[in-house]
């Protein structure tokens, strides 16, 4: 992590006349009047021009600058921050499936189909619903497919309805997703357990709600204990009950949102199914659904019939598409990869270790960090900086100094019903050494906000670039380089 | 295999710890009811080799690599150099989260921050983000940005757009009120300007066309800007082959106010449809209604230089309902591998990858048009794509040109009613001049 070398941007080491590439020559004839009647750019201004041999140490050395899972632990809780396997990096390469033009004829990309399909239906059994959409891209896009889905039903049904409930422990996509497919939002509040309330509930629950978005275990780890009579109590009223699955790490194999009476589920690809985060994406997030919401899902799905299979696009109640072509298919490969690997009880044991992992370091750190809530946990577990607070030192402070021990810090930004939060989600894939190195850190740290608070403020310490100024990146924004 | 580095020791010392009997005690929250009582029904556990076999037997299933295709329509096959596959792998540019820990992702922050400018670049506007899913998830956020910076209903979108991005506009805008007006398309395959001044009227926000268009056609975007702006509107462009930026003039310097697209043309695959990646640009005085991440500038706590997420009052987890978009993960590899591309090839070399592009799809299209009864449908003037007329209809030609080992085109028949003896030719740098005479050659064949 520590890096002597300032790397300074592309076009500051940019000098004319260079190229990282050679191309070829044109092998037909040059018409020389090609560009008449076409707007033509005399130049790219200020583009780049480097050797390759520069482009190579450039990349190679910002890399050197990044904190990945390859290199430490990554607690970021609710980001399911497991260990990537190298194989589905190698099946995801292979250029017979990555090679293929998205509009090929079908019959020309059997294997591809076959695949998507296969993944569908593990999916289906592991979810325990009826039929996948493997098109929305990402975790927030699975959820606006869902919630349009249950908007075309209501639609189809002659009410559209008006609000959906959300507990106020909730993912901030869920909220937005929902307002994107034009519903009003209704907050929840969660009860002294951190869950849902059922009383609140049916007090809420009405004709005009068309659903409620829950995420189970919740964002604190706290699995919704009263999911069945939350679902009877939505489903009388006609409404549905959506569930965000970016915490299947924590019952995959133990449970089944289609037997908790869940009617729809999107699914984090990236999360529970090992595909790695890229810096931010490529992620994937099918769309699982009961029969009854299938006629809606997107189009084209794919269909099978004597081996063969088909792309239907003639589904009249279709929501239509949400993203251009299949999904994001090398994402999918992966998983399909990971699922195959783990097997039936594989995948039950990766849910067992995640949640062994979570609540060894909860109990670890019990009486050393505050813990808002006592209930039980899963695969996650949500402390908050209250006692270091007495020590001006906030949630912050601590992560910022984990990131002089080597570690990533936990999630910060949510649940918002913890003020100061620590929410630590450790997955499976972390060795005992590794989930140990953690807890000593946290408990060092203790220490220091105590003995020397100053050293927590101003951390971290041995990074390459010490604490940024956020501030000033919003109130003055330098959002890309110009030639002076 | 389970990729579970804890062993059978260690779960009973982690759970005498915890206070448990067994890893069963943990999942007592859950009720007895909805627990499973047995395994899931799904196959393996497969050995590394056993998978390598399984998708590689699957692979055999997809005969596309033995054809000669010239498929594009917003998926391109361009050459790709070996840095892009080498560097992009690199571990640490592969398994990180998106950059909240600042201080830690300077690579990435650091990659964002010239994207953005490298988009910022190629499309002559002040401001771009760090990604959007794809090119048609981007056609659809650029007309719900432009609603909510111009607050009128009415959205006008040109018909020759990429069909699958006209369909996503669709299902986005269908349960927010907003009306959708289709623009038809002139003899030269452009925006029809007469049908388009008709179809602005008061309520309008914005004009959504592309370029070059679905019919490979380069747009007149002057007078269309000019058209939108007389309408108090905006002019949004869309982009599925931006490769043609490395020689036409860049949009922003034509007017429009927001240029989106898909810009998988720079390093990466087919991939058979994704991922693949969006962008978004935009004039300065819209960025606080831009969607997506944004990296930006500041200084740390000894005066230099770094980089941060910045402006994320518009994002959904700090404003939840209120945000400009629900885009939370995005593409950021992708746009790592864009970035690796286009700082190789640099300013000569993109634009003579243009150049390669254009002057082959110049020949293909003298060639394929040598004999009677094969005519460019549309005038106006094109980049590495041109529309086809032939005799009869594309779907009684195209499996005889496949029988004889060539994907002709992408037939527009479904789409576009009267263009049922059209296809959309795609060439790239990547079609020799063999290929190409070789596709004229059976096409004179198959047409005797």
């Amino acid at each position: 992590m520590i890096n002597v070398i300032r790397e300074p941007l592309i076009f500051e080491i940019s000098s004319p006349g260079k190229s990282g590439v050679r191309l070829p020559a044109l092998d037909v004839p040059e018409k020389p009047d090609i560009l008449e009647g076409l707007p033509v750019r005399t130049d790219i201004e200020g583009f780049p021009e480097v050797s390759e041999t520069e482009i190579t140490r450039h990349f190679t050395r910002l890399s050197q600058m990044n904190y990945c899972v390859d290199f430490g632990f990554y607690p970021l809780g609710s980001c399911t921050m497991k260990y990537n396997p190298k194989l589905n990096e190698k099946v995801a390469g292979m250029s017979s499936l990555a090679g293929v033009h998205p509009l090929a004829p079908e019959k020309l990309a059997q294997g591809n189909l076959e695949l998507m399909k296969t993944l569908e239906k593990l999916l289906c059994e592991i979810t325990g619903l009826d039929a996948v959409s493997l098109q929305p891209a990402a975790g927030a896009h699975g959820e606006l497919t869902g919630m349009m889905l249950i908007r075309a039903y209501h639609q189809a049904h002659g009410n559209p309805r008006k609000y959906v409930l959300i507990p106020d422990s909730a993912h901030g996509t869920n909220p937005c997703s929902a307002h994107i497919c034009g519903y009003a939002v209704k907050e929840i509040k969660s009860n002294e357990k951190g869950t849902i309330s059922l009383e609140d509930l049916a007090r809420e629950m009405n004709e005009e709600v068309a659903a409620l978005m829950v995420t189970n275990p919740n964002t604190l780890g706290v699995f919704e204990s009263d999911i069945c009579q939350i679902a009877e109590i939505v489903h009388a009223r006609g409404g549905f009950v959506y569930m965000d699955g970016a915490n299947l790490n924590a019952l995959a194999g133990i449970t089944r949102p289609g037997d908790m009476k869940v009617d729809v589920l999107h699914l984090n690809l990236h999360k529970t199914f090992s595909t790695p985060h890229g810096g931010g994406g490529p992620g994937s997030g099918p769309v699982a659904v009961r029969k009854i919401l299938e006629p809606y899902l997107p189009v084209p799905v794919i269909e099978e019939k004597d081996g063969q299979y088909h792309l239907n696009y003639n589904r009249p109640q279709s929501i239509g598409r949400v993203k251009s072509f299949y999904g994001q298919f090398l994402v999918m490969l992966k998983a399909l990869a990971y699922i195959l690997a783990l097997g039936p009880a594989g995948l039950r044991e990766m849910t067992e270790v995640a949640v062994l992992n979570s609540n060894y370091i909860r109990k670890s750190l019990e009486g050393i960090y505050h813990l808002k809530y006592d209930s039980p946990t899963l695969h996650e577990c949500v402390f908050s900086d209250k006692f270091q607070k007495e020590f001006g030192v906030s949630n912050l402070d601590i992560s910022k100094r984990l990131l002089d021990y080597g570690l990533h810090p936990p999630t910060m930004s949510f649940p918002l019903i913890v003020h100061g939060a620590l929410m630590i989600e450790p997955t499976e894939t972390e060795s005992r050494r590794d989930l140990d190195l953690f807890i000593e850190a946290m408990k060092a740290i203790d220490r220091e906000a105590r003995e020397n608070p100053e050293l927590l403020r101003t951390a971290p310490h041995i990074t390459y670039v010490r604490r940024l100024d956020e501030v000033q990146a919003a109130r003055n924004p330098v959002l890309r380089w110009e030639k002076r | 295999m389970s990729y579970i580095p804890i062993s059978d020791q260690d779960k009973k010392e982690m759970l005498a710890r915890i206070g448990v009997e067994s890893v069963e005690d943990l999942f007592c929250c859950i009720p007895e009811n909805i627990r499973l009582r047995s395994l899931l029904n799904l196959p393996g556990p497969l050995s590394e080799p056993e998978i390598l076999e399984f998708f590689e037997e699957r692979g055999k299933k997809n005969s596309y690599d033995r054809f000669l295709s010239f498929l594009g329509g917003g998926a391109y096959d361009h050459f790709i150099p070996a840095v892009v596959d080498y560097l992009s792998s690199r571990g640490e540019f592969v398994t990180p989260y998106t950059p909240y820990q600042p201080e830690v992702s300077q690579g990435t922050l650091q990659v964002i921050f010239e994207f953005q400018t490298l988009i910022c670049q190629l499309t002559g506007l002040d401001i771009a983000n760090a990604s959007l899913y794809d090119g048609a998830t981007g056609a659809a956020e650029a007309v719900l940005m432009a609603n909510r910076i111009k607050n009128k209903k009415r959205l006008l979108v040109a018909s020759n757009i990429h069909p699958e991005y006209r369909q996503v506009i669709y299902t986005y805008t269908r349960n927010l009120g907003l009306e959708v007006v289709e623009i038809p398309h002139d003899r030269l395959g452009r925006v029809d300007q007469k049908g388009l001044e008709s179809a602005f009227n008061s309520h309008t926000s914005v004009l959504l066309c592309q370029s070059p268009n679905y019919f490979g056609v380069v747009e007149d975007l002057e007078t269309l800007a000019r058209m939108a702006h007389s309408h108090d509107a905006l002019l949004a462009v869309v982009i599925s082959e931006p490769l043609s930026l490395g020689l036409l003039e860049a949009p922003g310097k034509l007017g429009a106010d927001i240029v989106t697209g898909e810009a998988q043309s720079f390093g990466l695959p087919l991939s058979y449809g994704g991922p693949f990646l969006g962008f978004m640009a935009c004039k300065k005085e819209f960025v606080r209604q831009l969607p997506g991440r944004i990296a930006g500038q500041t200084v740390e706590a000894e005066g230099r230089r770094g980089f941060v997420l910045t402006l994320s009052t518009r994002e959904q987890h700090i404003r939840r309902e209120k945000a400009t978009s629900n885009i939370c993960t995005n593409q950021a590899h992708c746009a790592l591998r864009a970035t690796i591309y286009l700082e190789t090839l640099g300013r000569q070399g993109l634009k003579k990858m243009a150049w390669l592009n254009l002057q082959k799809a110049a020949y293909a299209l003298e060639k394929l048009t040598a004999f009677p009864g094969v005519r460019r449908k549309f005038g106006g003037p094109v980049f590495n794509e041109f529309v086809l007329e032939f005799p009869s209809d594309w779907n009684r030609i195209a499996p005889k040109l496949e029988e004889r080992g060539i994907l002709g085109g992408l037939g527009l028949g479904q789409d576009y009613q009267g263009l049922e003896k059209c296809a959309l030719v795609t060439i790239t740098e990547k079609h020799s001049r063999e290929t190409i005479d070789r596709y004229a050659e059976v096409l004179k064949e198959v047409l005797k």
